[in-house]
C-alpha cells in the first residue's frame, strides 16, 4: 500500500516554515543561530546592582554576546535642570546621580558652573572640597569592593567594608548633617564650615583606616578562591578600553595610566603628591577583573595620602564668602570633567544668559563603562558575567539619570 | 596643536565643510562642520598624526529651537593633550547626521541617547534604538517644545 502522510494535513506541524525563520533580537545585529539561546538576567537580579537588565546570548555555557537594557531608573535629570529657577537648585539633584559618592558629583557640577561664571573660590573651600571628594572616593570604593566580595560569595568582607564606611559617614554627617545625599558643595562655596574637631577626627580616621586596607587584602584580595574567580576573567585590552571611552578604575585596570587629577588637573589637585595605581596583571592578564578590583584598593591608599596632606594645610577663611547672590552667567558653554570614584564625570553646561541653565548634559562614567561590557563578556562563562559586571562598579542612578 | 592650527588643518583638508568657528575668548573653542561629511572629518581627527584625537569625551544632542537641532562632540587627544569641540547643526525636519560609531565605539550609546532624547538620526549607526525611554514612547523628551503626553499605555503620566 502506498501511504503518503502529509505532516501539514495531519496537523502535526502546522507551519514548517515558521521554524525555519531566523529569530532576530533587537540589538544583536544578526539572526540567532540554532545552537544559541537567550537568557535574561535582571532587572530584578541581586548581582546587577540595581535595575539593570542583560540579555545574554549563550552557546551552551559560553557567553557569545550581551545586550544591556537600561533606563529603568530614568527620570530625565537633564530636563529637570532646564526647569530649575536657578543654578543652585540643581545641586541636590546631582547628588542623586551617583548616590554612593554624592560629594564627587557636587564637586564636578560646582567646578563647571564656577568656570562658567569665572569665579574663584576661597582656599579653604578648595581644601575642604578635596578632602570630601577623597572621602567619597573611599566610601564608594568600600561599597564597590564589599559588594564585589558579596557577588563572589564572600560575605564577611562586605561587613568589614560597611563598618569602615561608617567612620567616614560619621565625619561627613557631623559636617553637613546628611549621610548619603549632602547638598554640601554649592556654587561658589559650601553649605557649612567644618566643625573645630574636624582635623583631629580626620587624622584619627586616616590612622585607623590604613591597617584596615591591609586587613581587607588578607581577607579578600589575596584569597585563593577570590583570585580563581576574578583573575584572567573579563579581560579588557587597553586599546579597546580607550576606544570605548572607558575611564576610572576600568581604564586604569587595563594598564592605562590616566587620571584627570594628574592629567587634566582641576581644583587644587596639582598641589598634592600621590600615585596613580594601574593594573599590572599580577594574578592573570592585564585588564582582568582582579586588576580592576585591585586598582580600587590602591586608590583608597592614595586617597588617604591626599586627605592627610590636605588636612595638614587646611587654611582658615570663610567658606561662604564667594557664593554669588544671584547666578546669571553670560551666554556661553563649558565642559568640565572631574575624576570621580567611577571615572570621568563631565558636565556640559550651556547658558543663554538667563537664571536657569539652557542645557545641562552629564557624561556619566558608569554609562560609558557599561557600554563596554559586550567586549569584556565575549567568550566568558555565564557565572563570569556576574564577576565582570561587579568589577565595572556601576550605579544605575547615574546611568539612567 | 592650538585650536587655530586644528582649524587651519581642517580647512585645508575639507574646505567648505567647515562652516563656522569660535576659537578665542571661550573656555572650549569650537568648530562647526557640515553634518554630511562628519564621519570623514572624525576619521581625519582620529588618525592624522598631528591630531590623534583618541577620546570622544562627550556627544551631546542639542535643541537650538526654531527648528534647529544640533550635535556637539567634545574631543581630546591623550598623546598631544589638546582638545577641540565639533558642532553640527541640522533642521528638525531632516535631522540626519553621520554616525561616528565606527570611529569611536563610545559613540554607540551616546548616539542612541541623542536619538532617544532629540530624535537626531545617525546614518550608519548599527543599532539605533531608544536607550533610556521605553521603545514605544512617542516624542523626544528633551526638545524644548516637548509636551508630556496625558497617558502612556493607559497610565496617567503627569503626576
Amino acid at each position: 500500500m502506498d501511504v503518503t502522510v502529509s505532516a501539514h494535513k495531519e496537523g502535526v506541524i502546522a507551519d514548517v516554515d515558521a521554524f525555519r525563520k531566523p529569530v532576530t533580537i533587537p540589538g544583536l545585529g544578526r539572526a540567532l543561530r540554532a545552537e544559541e539561546m537567550v537568557i535574561n538576567m535582571g532587572p530584578q537580579h541581586p548581582s546587577t546592582h540595581g535595575v539593570l537588565r542583560l540579555e545574554l546570548v549563550v552557546d551552551g555555557e559560553i557567553v557569545v554576546d550581551v545586550i544591556p537594557h537600561i533606563g529603568y531608573l530614568h527620570r530625565c535629570f537633564e530636563k529637570h535642570c532646564e526647569h530649575m529657577s536657578n543654578y543652585q537648585q540643581v545641586v541636590p539633584y546631582v547628588d542623586r546621580l551617583d548616590y554612593v559618592a554624592a560629594m564627587s558629583n557636587e564637586f564636578g557640577y560646582a567646578v563647571a558652573v564656577e568656570k562658567l561664571l569665572k569665579i574663584q573660590v576661597p582656599e579653604r573651600v578648595e581644601y575642604i572640597r578635596v578632602i570630601m571628594a577623597e572621602f567619597s572616593r573611599i566610601i564608594s570604593h568600600l561599597i564597590a569592593l564589599g559588594t564585589y566580595g558579596l557577588d563572589m560569595g564572600a560575605f564577611t568582607p562586605f561587613l568589614y567594608c560597611m563598618r569602615d564606611r561608617e567612620h567616614v559617614l560619621d565625619i561627613i554627617e557631623e559636617t553637613c548633617g546628611a549621610r548619603l545625599l549632602y547638598n554640601y558643595m554649592w556654587v561658589g562655596g559650601l553649605s557649612h564650615d567644618v566643625k573645630p574637631n574636624f582635623q583631629d577626627k580626620t587624622r584619627a580616621f586616616c590612622k585607623y583606616f590604613r591597617p584596615k586596607i591591609a586587613e581587607l587584602n588578607e581577607l579578600l584580595s589575596y584569597n585563593k578562591i577570590f583570585i580563581e574567580r576574578t583573575a584572567g576573567v573579563g579581560v579588557l585590552p587597553p586599546e579597546v578600553a580607550i576606544n570605548y571611552g572607558a575611564s576610572g578604575p576600568v581604564l586604569r585596570g587595563s594598564g592605562v595610566k590616566w587620571d584627570l587629577r594628574k592629567d587634566d588637573p582641576y581644583s587644587i589637585y596639582s598641589r598634592f603628591e600621590f600615585d596613580i595605581p594601574v593594573g599590572k596583571g599580577i594574578k592573570g592578564e592585564v585588564g582582568d577583573c582582579w586588576d580592576r578590583y585591585m586598582v580600587r584598593v590602591h586608590e583608597m591608599e592614595q586617597s588617604v595620602n591626599i586627605i592627610e596632606q590636605a588636612v595638614e594645610h587646611l587654611p582658615a577663611g570663610d567658606v561662604q564668602s564667594a557664593i554669588p547672590k544671584r547666578i546669571r552667567p553670560e551666554a556661553g558653554e563649558v565642559y568640565v570633567r572631574t575624576e570621580t570614584p567611577k571615572g570621568e564625570l563631565g558636565f556640559y553646561v550651556v547658558s543663554d544668559g538667563t537664571q536657569s541653565p539652557y542645557r545641562v548634559k552629564v557624561r556619566p562614567p558608569c554609562f560609558v563603562n557599561l557600554s563596554a561590557i559586550p567586549a569584556m563578556c565575549h567568550g566568558a562563562m555565564i557565572a563570569d558575567v556576574v564577576a565582570i559586571l561587579g568589577s565595572i562598579d556601576i550605579v544605575l542612578g547615574e546611568i539612567d539619570r | 596643536m592650538i585650536p587655530q592650527e586644528i582649524h587651519d588643518a581642517l580647512t585645508g583638508s575639507f574646505g567648505e565643510a567647515i562652516l563656522a568657528s569660535k576659537l578665542d575668548g571661550v573656555p572650549d573653542p569650537w568648530i562647526r562642520v557640515a553634518p554630511d561629511v562628519l564621519k570623514e572629518i572624525a576619521r581625519f581627527l582620529r588618525d592624522d598624526e598631528r591630531m590623534q584625537f583618541d577620546a570622544l569625551m562627550l556627544l551631546t544632542g542639542m535643541d537650538y529651537t526654531q527648528g534647529r537641532l544640533g550635535v556637539v562632540y567634545h574631543l581630546h587627544s591623550r598623546k598631544w593633550k589638546h582638545k577641540i569641540v565639533l558642532k553640527a547643526e541640522v533642521s528638525a525636519d531632516q535631522p540626519h547626521v553621520q554616525s561616528v560609531e565606527s570611529i569611536w565605539k563610545t559613540a554607540n550609546w551616546y548616539e542612541r541617547e541623542a536619538f532617544d532624547m532629540y530624535g537626531v538620526l545617525f546614518d550608519g549607526h548599527p543599532d539605533l534604538r531608544r536607550i533610556l525611554m521605553p521603545d514605544d514612547w512617542e516624542g523626544y523628551p528633551l526638545r524644548k517644545d516637548y509636551q508630556v503626553p496625558e497617558f502612556y499605555n493607559g497610565m496617567k503620566v503627569p503626576y
